[in-house]
């Protein structure tokens, strides 16, 4: 945790629009992105935002599909702070903060529909494809959030299905492959907030100083598909509108990062 | 076995399915005080939702390490009770029971002077005993309730309330129904006093406009529950104000 | 002139009392030059300061208050003691021990167990620590007869009555000792079980009314009719109410 006079210098920055790194308040910190590279899974990616690492693995299982979608795959999230990302992580079930990161990387991809779950029906009703996103996190520098949900994107359009055909009521692999079916690309904007500044992507020194956050989840046209507050702070509703505008602006430039047109 | 999906949710005079308009609320109403044994309690119904909210503290914490130095450590724990919905519900706590506690927690924090107690722990407890959608911000109204019942210093109360879009209209306070088949949900809890948003979510899809227009309409929604929080808080006190009148008192008269 | 409310309103936590320059009193706070009540209770101006008498809240330590607590723990070097506050309070050996504390001579459970009741004072208090107690001053030490109250702190001042008024008058009515813990408990000793039992009637009605005049009046009143009555029922046995 840093040091209290290192707080009130960040604080201090900021309400002088500075930031102690020499980003604009608006900037987000330098993005890595690899893909690919665990072959086992069925897609992975690893994000370094800074020097916050998650790395995100997609695997696929057949299974029943939920009895109110029938004809539908089914999508499920879960994301882990591992001991090692962080002196604050401890090993155990999931806690509070990594069930938040999980649903809200979750809302993102769902509420934007971005896999087409109604291509991963393999016998209707019965039989469908089981996408499992795993986040792991593996160094916490602050922002959590974005770093996971552009992993998670990344993995996904990266992620190879297996060609397969249903004889007599069994699946039968074929050759080759093809990519899993993305219909859309959901970016997640995190802004911090101090007194009347907003932030966007906080370093973990920023988050400690922070008032409180506000994610808000981009689809690619432009429209709101996800938010989050969290912290203790709370915004005023012209903060609110703010970071929505500049939530919709910053999602185009981080977009182009992982989807090449 | 789940609910068949209406026809319509919204029919051509603009009305919704329970009547109401697009910005009315369900009709609400609180009660405080009801549990004997917490130092704090108060009971919520708005529609079909009913919620109980009891808060015990500011007390010592255990386990001890958790306590902080500073201030009082708001613990908070949103529960739905297995009957409370359509489907049982395990009792054990959910992912989303588990996330609904953090984001409810940080919503009311920013009203209580945890500042003034250090090393105690105020624990919240929000029972759902029926479901209808807008859960988590009933809770939160209730809980706020419950803190004052408990004579916790607040800076204020915490009113919450969700809007959100249903067939392509922006309507406030949605039911379960509206809630599945409609295409956004936002819940929004705020500080009247502060003109504060202090919960924020969202999951659906709004255009930048529609999200600006549901953030007003979910913050008149919340000023209407914040008058009738503070008249639960009124009544509770009221009764024991039962004969009293502005002037100076004669003793004769009096009835025991 | 800059205030929202009639005295004597009833008010609640964020409700908007007074602005500029008037000063912030009990159970309200000032911010950006607003005053707001923090908790529910009736709200009073008096000259520049306003403050809300609260109609719920909890006891909190105060140094020189006396109180009434309950031995929870026995430890080492004293006693664990509940005192209704947010905080438990620390009675030491030293404290309760006229001489010298000898750990390997003095059993402290024979002076004090898990259970007892004691009147004490607090002597120590601040936000790093738990409260400190004594017991040694005159009419301190273990509850051994009478019953115990329990009442909303908030409404203690009103029991006391003005310059100890009202509680002089129910001693005088019942024929009661009463101790008074700042905490909202009070101890009433009486020469029978009748005669304790009227002083509980009174303060239970006190509570009730504590926010309305002409009280110290009525609780009087109240108890030359009971035992008025008390009399007529003389040789009927009855059950009296319970208290803890």
């Amino acid at each position: 945790m840093a040091s209290k006079v290192r707080q009130k210098r960040i604080a201090q920055l900021i309400s002088h629009e500075k930031r102690l790194d020499g980003r604009e308040l608006t900037d987000y910190r330098e993005v890595q992105l690899e893909t690919g590279l665990i072959e086992r899974a069925e897609g992975s990616a690893r994000v370094r935002l800074g020097k916050t690492e998650v790395l995100v693995g997609v695997k696929f299982e057949m299974g029943e599909p939920f009895p109110d979608t029938p004809n539908e795959g089914v999508l499920t999230v879960n994301a882990e702070l591992v001991p090692l990302a962080s002196p604050t992580f401890e090993p155990g079930p999931p806690d509070e903060r990594s069930i938040e990161l999980a649903r809200v990387v979750d809302r993102g991809i769902r509420e934007s529909k971005a896999i087409a779950t109604d291509e991963l029906v393999i016998e209707p009703g019965k039989k469908v494809f089981v996408v499992f996103v795993d986040v792991y996190v593996l160094n916490h520098d602050g922002n959590l959030i974005d770093a996971s949900s552009l992993a998670a994107l990344a993995a996904l359009l990266n992620t190879k299905m297996f060609n397969y055909e249903v004889k007599e009521g069994e699946v039968k692999i074929k050759p080759g492959y093809k990519p899993l079916p993305i219909r859309n690309y959901p970016i997640a904007v995190t802004l911090a907030k101090f007194n009347d500044k907003l932030v966007v992507d906080p370093g973990l020194d920023e988050e400690e100083v922070m008032d409180a956050r506000l994610t808000i989840t981009v689809e690619k046209d432009g429209k709101i598909c996800a938010i989050q507050k969290g912290g203790y702070g709370h915004f005023t509703a012209e903060q609110v509108v703010e970071a929505s505008k500049i939530a919709r602006q910053k999602s185009e430039e981080q977009r182009k990062l992982v989807v090449k047109e | 076995m789940s609910q068949k999906k209406p026809e319509k949710l919204i029919d051509e005079n603009d009305i919704r399915l329970d009547g109401r308009k697009f910005n009315e609320m369900r009709p609400t109403k609180i009660e405080v005080g009801i549990l004997a044994n917490a130092d704090g309690s108060a009971y919520i119904e708005q529609g079909k939702n009913k919620i109980l909210a009891a808060v015990y503290g500011p007390r010592e914490t255990h386990p001890k390490h958790l306590a902080l130095p500073d201030r009082a450590l708001l613990r908070s724990r949103y529960h739905m009770a297995p009957f409370s919905v359509q489907e049982r519900k395990s009792p054990a706590p959910s992912r989303r029971e588990l996330e609904l506690s953090k984001v409810i927690r940080e919503s009311l924090e920013p009203s209580i002077f945890t500042e003034y107690y250090p090393r105690t722990s105020i624990d919240l407890f929000i029972e759902v005993l029926q479901a209808d959608g807008g859960t988590r911000c009933a809770g939160i109204t209730v809980a706020s309730v419950a803190l004052a019942d408990a004579g916790i210093p607040m800076r204020d109360l915490i009113s919450a309330c969700a809007a959100g879009k249903v067939e392509g209209r922006l309507v406030l306070d949605l039911t379960d129904v509206e809630d599945k088949a409609g295409e956004a949900d936002m819940p929004l809890a705020y500080q009247p006093s502060a003109n504060a948003i202090t919960l924020l979510q969202m999951d659906g899809m709004l255009t930048g406009e529609e999200f600006e227009q549901a953030v007003n309409l979910a913050m008149e929604g919340c000023k209407q529950v914040s008058q009738i929080q503070k008249d639960a808080l009124r009544a509770k006190y009221t009764v024991a104000k039962e004969g009293e009148g502005e002037k100076e008192e004669t003793e004769e008269g009096e009835e025991e | 002139m800059p205030v929202f409310y009639e005295r004597r309103q009833l008010v609640t936590p964020g409700d908007l009392l007074a602005e500029n320059d008037y000063v912030p009193g009990e159970n309200t706070h000032k911010e950006n030059g607003k005053i707001y009540a923090t908790r529910v209770g009736l709200v009073n101006y008096e000259d520049k300061r306003v403050y809300v008498v609260a109609l719920k809240s909890f006891y909190e330590p105060l140094i020189g208050d006396t109180v009434i607590g309950k031995v929870v723990e026995v430890t080492l070097g004293g006693w664990v003691t509940d005192i209704r506050a947010p905080y438990l309070a620390m009675l030491r050996a030293s404290d309760a021990l006229e001489r010298p504390f000898k750990p390997q001579k003095d059993d402290l459970p024979s002076l004090f167990d898990v259970g007892d009741l004691l009147i004490a004072k607090i002597v120590a208090y601040d936000r790093t620590r738990d409260p400190l107690l004594t017991v040694l001053e005159r009419g301190m030490g273990k509850i051994t007869r009478g019953q115990i109250m329990e009442i909303t702190p908030a409404k203690i001042p009103r029991v006391i009555g003005k310059q100890g008024s009202m509680v002089t008058m129910i001693k005088q009515e019942t024929g009661c000792q009463i101790t008074i813990g700042q905490n909202g408990r009070i101890l009433i000793s009486g020469k029978s079980p009748e005669d304790e039992r009227l002083a509980v009637m009174a303060i239970r009605k006190i509570e009730q009314e504590a926010h309305t005049t002409g009280l110290t009046d009525r609780v009087t009143e109240m108890l030359k009719k009971e035992k008025g009555n008390k009399e007529v029922k003389e040789n009927v046995t009855e059950e009296t109410g319970k208290t803890d």
